[in-house]
């Protein structure tokens, strides 16, 4: 079994969902599309106040290259064009559409469209594993890149999710239609999925349909934690090592989340744009955790209520897992195209210890998958020291969580770290400008 | 910090069980003048919150009184806490600001200090009852040094279960290659730092022709490998960075030992290799993923 070589953690797997099928929620009678939902520019809307719009109808044009088209998930009336409230607590813009109970449930498709880079862009598809970076821009790579194989990330290391999972039993056959719609768009003529051996059906199920097809292989992965990243995933199963500051691509790879290939497989096969998708909700104080095949906009609350309830004793609300996810600020929001689950955490295990003073035990440098100096960075990023951290390679960072996760002294080591990567970033950028 | 002290008790023990009850009080003296120290300054000095909870001053309390000679005096050792806890630690900002071990401090301030007191060593198993009034008596180390060709006349037994003259915490090599097997089980400690210091001090031995056998288990060797040199504050943080720093340590230790004016020299040498760990750290970086040599500093 194969795993990457620097750093990384084995976390206990909390996989409360593992092998429960999909469950598809009803359609809820408003869905509120943020227009900023991916990497890049904010959508710009097409549709205003008292529009009828059709399920799968563009309301959101891309407002550049790197932005991404929105669909309608319902058919039903614009009920207003407003500001509403992210889950980290921002306000942001947003389509509200009241969802029409007496239409019939009709898809309008997307005009068929044999390009696969193109349907894509139509069909509003960005990265599904949580970065939501548009899939059209990684499915173009660079014209002096060779990409040689193909990453089907299906790691989903992180503990407590279940999405890609789930989707892979539902519909394995989806998922290699848009594997290979994607090699034919790069040209790429060698395929690795790579799968975490604790998911073993899906490593069988998968292993069985693609046995005849060349070229596309299933790798099974040792568990380990942030295999799912783009870098830990790239060298971890071809061994090559994504320069920073480079496109995995100058490496010779392509790295596209599992439900990102099946989407791309619903969008040119179907015609069906990105409306939907598998979130997993779960928590230990959940009475019913589960995968909920949910639209786009869909109120987080609607989302715990399908899983039995926001229990009493409920100390955070994180959105994706518990490593990388960000705690809700408000679960008055609404699901996005990267949002794969959602945490219930009980106040005893999400409470914080107070912090201690870093003894150098040097736990977080063992864990860094990236090869940092956690302990470093963080403090510089508390003495406000950004060259000093520029120089120590606080940009590298991937915000995985594993120095905070090990630390004995319960030092927030990542969230200052992100602070000061943030500033790091900044001074870059005006460095490069000037 | 309280699994250290917990793979210290086979150590403790046996030096309970061979120096009695001059033992126990310079452990209870040690743990008690340690914690009062540090309750001391951080209460009206530095004004800060309690810090004795982490059992970090206990620990330092049970490191030191284990490094020292069992009939030495309460006020003696009063002092060595005071250095310990007072120069070694807090005066860099307390817990995890230190440069040096600070058990090794106190030890090596007292060594200094109080040459005769800490150099006269009680002899095991008939000292049981006596303390400042034990009888005392030379340890290997220091009839080596006069006389190299003795090496032959050391039993091995009384070396492994402690029964031999020397710091009442040192004495044991069972008991702390114990401790050492609890640590690295526990993964409290990688193997880096002792297997190097203890490897490199073998090798250095046998190039210099000396009994290898006798250097490993005599002295503070063990204990400070095990122990002291593998004091997180102190020690270097990449595993590369520790085999170095377990070299330096070792290299100074035989140096000291076989040409240096001190029968023993541990102490000295963990203590220098507290002092490099910072350029350690500087210089040995972990594994860096995707970054292809050096970068251009900026100015």
């Amino acid at each position: 079994m194969k795993t990457f070589s620097i750093g990384g953690l084995h976390l206990p797997e909390n996989k409360l969902t593992a092998g429960q099928p999909v469950e598809r929620l009803p359609l809820p009678a408003e869905v509120t599309l943020l227009l900023s939902q991916h990497i890049g520019a904010p959508a710009r809307p097409i549709v205003k106040k008292g529009d009828t719009v059709m399920r799968g109808q563009l309301v959101a044009e891309p407002s550049g290259a790197l932005s991404s088209a929105i669909h309608s998930p319902v058919c039903g009336t614009v009920s207003r064009i407003d500001t509403v409230k992210t889950p980290q607590g921002l306000s942001a813009e947003a389509i509200i559409i009241k969802t029409d109970e007496s239409r019939p449930d009709a898809l309008c498709s997307l005009s068929p469209c044999s390009d696969v880079v193109e349907a894509t862009r139509a069909a509003g598809i960005v990265g599904m594993g949580g970065a939501a970076f548009p899939t059209p821009v990684k499915l173009t790579p660079p014209a002096d890149t060779q990409p040689d194989t193909l990453i089907i990330n299906a790691a989903e290391c992180e503990p407590f999710l279940t999405c890609d999972h789930a989707l892979m039993l539902a519909d394995p056959d989806g998922v290699i239609s848009g594997i290979r719609l994607i090699m034919q768009a790069t040209g790429v003529n060698h395929c690795v999925i790579a799968i975490e051996s604790n998911k073993p059906d899906a490593i069988k199920l998968l292993r069985r349909l693609t046995a005849s097809i060349p070229g596309i292989e299933v790798m099974i992965m040792q568990p380990r934690y942030p295999q799912g990243g783009e870098k830990q995933l790239t060298e971890a199963v071809t061994g090559r090592m994504i320069a920073s500051g480079k496109l995995p691509a100058a490496a010779g790879v392509i790295v596209h989340n599992v439900a990102t290939a099946r989407a791309i497989h619903r969008a040119v096969t179907l015609g069906e744009p990105l409306i939907e998708r598998i979130v997993t909700v779960t928590g230990p104080a959940l009475s019913r955790p589960g995968n909920y095949l949910a639209a786009i906009g869909t109120p987080l609350r609607t989302l715990i209520e399908a899983a039995g309830g926001l229990p009493e004793n409920t100390g955070k609300v994180i959105i994706g897992g518990p490593m990388m996810g960000r705690a809700a600020a408000t679960i008055d929001s609404f699901t996005v195209k990267g949002m794969s689950g959602i945490l219930v955490l009980p106040s005893d295990l999400s409470s914080r210890q107070p912090e201690e003073p870093c003894i150098r035990c040097g736990r977080c440098v063992s864990a860094c998958p990236m090869g940092l100096e956690p302990y470093l960075l963080s403090t510089y990023s508390r003495m406000n020291m950004t060259d000093e951290a520029i120089d120590a390679l606080v940009a590298n960072c991937i915000e995985c969580g594993s120095c905070s996760y090990v630390c004995p002294s319960w030092r927030p080591l990542t969230d200052f770290i992100r602070i000061g990567k943030q500033r790091a970033i900044s001074v870059l950028k005006s460095r490069k400008q000037s | 910090m309280w699994n250290v002290a917990l793979a210290l008790l086979p150590a403790t023990a046996v030096a309970l069980w061979q120096f009695g009850i001059g033992a126990a009080i310079v452990l209870t003296a040690s743990i008690a003048g340690c914690m009062a120290v540090e309750y001391i300054i951080n209460r009206f000095m530095l004004r800060r919150r309690f810090t004795l909870a982490n059992g970090s001053a206990f620990l330092t309390g049970l490191l030191l009184a284990l490094n020292l000679p069992s009939n030495l005096p309460v006020w003696t050792v009063l002092i060595g806490c005071i250095a310990a806890i007072g120069i070694g630690k807090m005066a860099f900002g307390g817990l995890g600001c230190n440069i040096f071990n600070p058990a090794l401090v106190g030890r090596v301030f007292l060594l200094l200090s109080f040459p005769m007191l800490m150099t006269s060593w009680p002899l095991p198993a008939e000292n049981i009852w006596n303390y400042t009034d034990a009888t005392t008596g030379a340890t290997i180390l220091s009839i080596l040094k006069s006389d190299p060709a003795a090496a032959s006349s050391v039993g091995m037994t009384a070396e492994l279960t402690g029964a031999t003259g020397g710091s009442m915490g040192e004495t044991g090599a069972v008991a702390i290659l114990l401790g050492f097997i609890w640590l690295l089980w526990r993964r409290v400690i990688s193997w880096h730092i002792p297997v190097s210091i203890i490897a490199s001090v073998a090798i250095l031995t046998a190039i210099t022709g000396g009994n290898i056998a006798v250097e490993l288990t005599a002295g503070g060797l063990l204990l400070g490998a095990v122990f002291m040199a593998t004091d997180y504050v102190t020690s270097p943080m990449t595993h590369k960075g520790m085999i170095i720093y377990g070299l330096i340590i070792g290299i100074i230790t035989v140096v000291i030992r076989r040409w240096g004016a001190y029968p023993e020299g541990v102490s000295f040498a963990i203590l220098l290799g507290n002092g490099v760990t910072p350029l350690i750290n500087l210089w040995c970086k972990p594994r860096r993923y995707g970054e292809t040599g050096k970068r251009r500093a900026v100015a």
